[in-house]
């Protein structure tokens, strides 16, 4: 594994097509070691699929995808390695409903980390401090909140201890009284832990706090990159500003 | 629950009203060849009954080996591998387009031509024939059944599950099973219904059932009303059973299932 590499991420002249629909055209991203990248843009344009191609749940077929100096192809290897560097959170949670909270937890550790069960648990107890929710350890995902259940797949993700933490709209399916929980744990994520992040999210305010670089998706294009206070202050094109406006009028 | 409990017993007293009615209606019945208060009857009755083992023994079988078979069916269906799933098509298209009288005639008079001189060349009886028959028949719907409940599941759940490093057979086996399961199970016992339905057919080749039991006997009185009747009534009763058992799994199944 290339250490020196100061790059997580590296994403050069990406092309998916889902059949003859061409859903990502060209896609150049850099997410450095520590970086917090948010993706915003319109329905449909593509966020989903370029987060889901950095851990191979979609399979690119053009360009280059490397994940910790790792490239991803076709092989077990590669894909086996970036799985256990990136972790990922999904808008509509999927906890496995049949396990308990803890027993969600400590899944992978125990089949995919070969750690035994006193271990496993003593670290999902950890991540469930982390998201302040250890009282609900012995729960089905059923019986929980919504927040409760994204701050339950996020202490899932970090029990594998990665290096990458992906979000697809982590709030997106929430109530709103339940938005702030599972972003500030988020923050904290990216504060104290300085873990380098991935959140596609039109929670602009998480997004100025802690966003080091700014995406806008537009038609499976990168229109705009660029550091918060440039990007909200002066977006370059028109269809970023009308985008903005639209999402910053709510 | 309560509404299908109700039918159960509308059941068993239209059933109840039916014996009652042909009791007492007029000299044309004649039951007192299954009549359980006469020694003649109760010989009968006793020779109608015994036919519930084999019948019982011939549908579990065959449902074992359903469940089996189709399973690998069922999988071949789900492979990423193209050949695998146009096997899987067509068998579950050609098994459920066959009738099953010529499926059983097919097996237990061609099937010994076909094996004659191999390696798992074996005597085809009538219970054999039977059991491939019926079990053969109910596989392909098996499979289906395993198939639907299988990809019921979200795909958010297998992704979630590859995303925290599990290999794909441990998705399956930890995932994706332990919740197809309950989705499973309950349209599985339901084919159990069927098979034991089905399996009245193999007394045309000589399997000594409950079917071919009421035939014999039939055979000897000359009473077709009354046997018939009670034969009608042994399988009434064997599949309500069975429906029970599955009403208390289903409602095993969503206990299990907190939402
Ligand atoms: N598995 C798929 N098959 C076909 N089209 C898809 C698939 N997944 C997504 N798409 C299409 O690709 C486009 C981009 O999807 P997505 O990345 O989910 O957008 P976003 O997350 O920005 O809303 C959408 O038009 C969507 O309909
Ligand atoms: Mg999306």
């Amino acid at each position: 594994m290339a250490t020196d590499n100061p790059l997580a991420i590296e994403m050069r002249d990406v092309d998916k097509w889902f059949g003859d629909f061409h859903v990502l055209k060209g896609i150049n991203l850099n997410v450095k070691r520590g970086e917090r990248v948010v993706i915003c843009g319109p329905s449909g344009s593509g966020k989903s699929t370029v987060v889901r191609c950095v851990n191979r749940l979609e399979v690119h077929q053009k360009g280059v995808i490397k994940v910790e100096g790792v490239e991803l192809k076709d092989d077990r290897a590669s894909i086996d390695a970036i799985r256990s560097d990136v972790g990922m959170v999904f808008q509509q949670f999927n906890l496995f409903p049949h396990l308990t909270v803890m027993e969600n937890l400590t899944l992978g550790p125990m089949k995919s980390r070969s750690m035994n069960k006193a271990d496993a648990e003593a670290l999902a107890m950890r991540y469930l401090d982390r998201v302040r929710i250890p009282e609900q350890a012995d729960k089905k995902p059923g019986q929980l909140s919504g927040g409760q259940q994204q701050r339950v797949a996020i202490a899932r993700s970090l029990c594998m201890e990665p290096k990458i933490l992906l979000f697809d709209e982590p709030t997106s399916a929430l109530d709103p009284e339940m938005i702030s929980e599972v972003l500030d744990v988020m923050v904290g994520l990216a504060e104290d832990d300085g873990m380098t992040m991935i959140v596609v999210t039109h929670e602009m305010g998480f997004a100025r706090k802690v966003a080091d670089q700014m995406v806008f998706m537009n038609q499976g294009e990168i229109v705009e990159t660029g550091p918060p206070t440039e990007f909200f202050g002066n977006p370059q094109t028109e269809r970023c500003r009308t985008f903005l406006d639209q999402i910053l009028k709510h | 629950m309560t509404s299908e409990n109700r039918l159960t017993r509308f059941m068993i007293v239209l059933a109840g009203c039916l014996v009652l009615s042909a009791c007492s209606s007029n000299s044309e019945w004649g039951w007192y060849v299954v009549n359980p208060l006469l020694e003649g009857g109760r010989v009968n009755l006793w020779f109608l009954i015994a036919g519930y083992p084999s019948t019982i023994y011939i549908s579990a079988i065959a449902a074992a080996l359903s469940m089996t078979v189709g399973l690998g069916v069922a999988v071949m269906g789900m492979s990423t591998w193209r050949v695998f799933r146009i096997i899987n098509r067509i068998y579950v298209e050609f098994i459920r387009s066959i009738p099953l009288l010529p499926l059983l005639f097919w097996i237990y008079f061609g099937l010994p031509f076909l094996i004659r001189g191999t390696w798992f060349e074996f005597n085809v009886d009538p219970f054999w024939a039977g059991v491939i028959t019926l079990a053969l028949s109910d596989s392909a719907f098996t499979a289906e059944i395993y198939r639907s409940g299988i990809q019921s599941i979200a795909k958010g759940q297998s992704e979630a599950a590859q995303t925290i490093g599990l290999t794909k057979w441990q998705t399956m086996r930890y995932v994706v099973l332990p919740q197809a399961i309950r989705r499973i199970l309950p349209p599985l016992a339901n084919q159990f219904i069927y098979i034991v339905k089905m399996s009245a057919f193999v007394s045309v080749i000589g399997m000594q059932e409950l079917m071919r039991r009421a035939n014999d006997l039939n055979t000897n009185e000359y009473r077709a009303l009354e046997i018939y009747t009670v034969l009608i009534l042994e399988y009434l009763v064997l599949v309500l059973l069975i429906s029970a058992a599955v009403r208390w799994l289903e409602r095993r199944m969503a206990d299990g299932e907190v939402r």
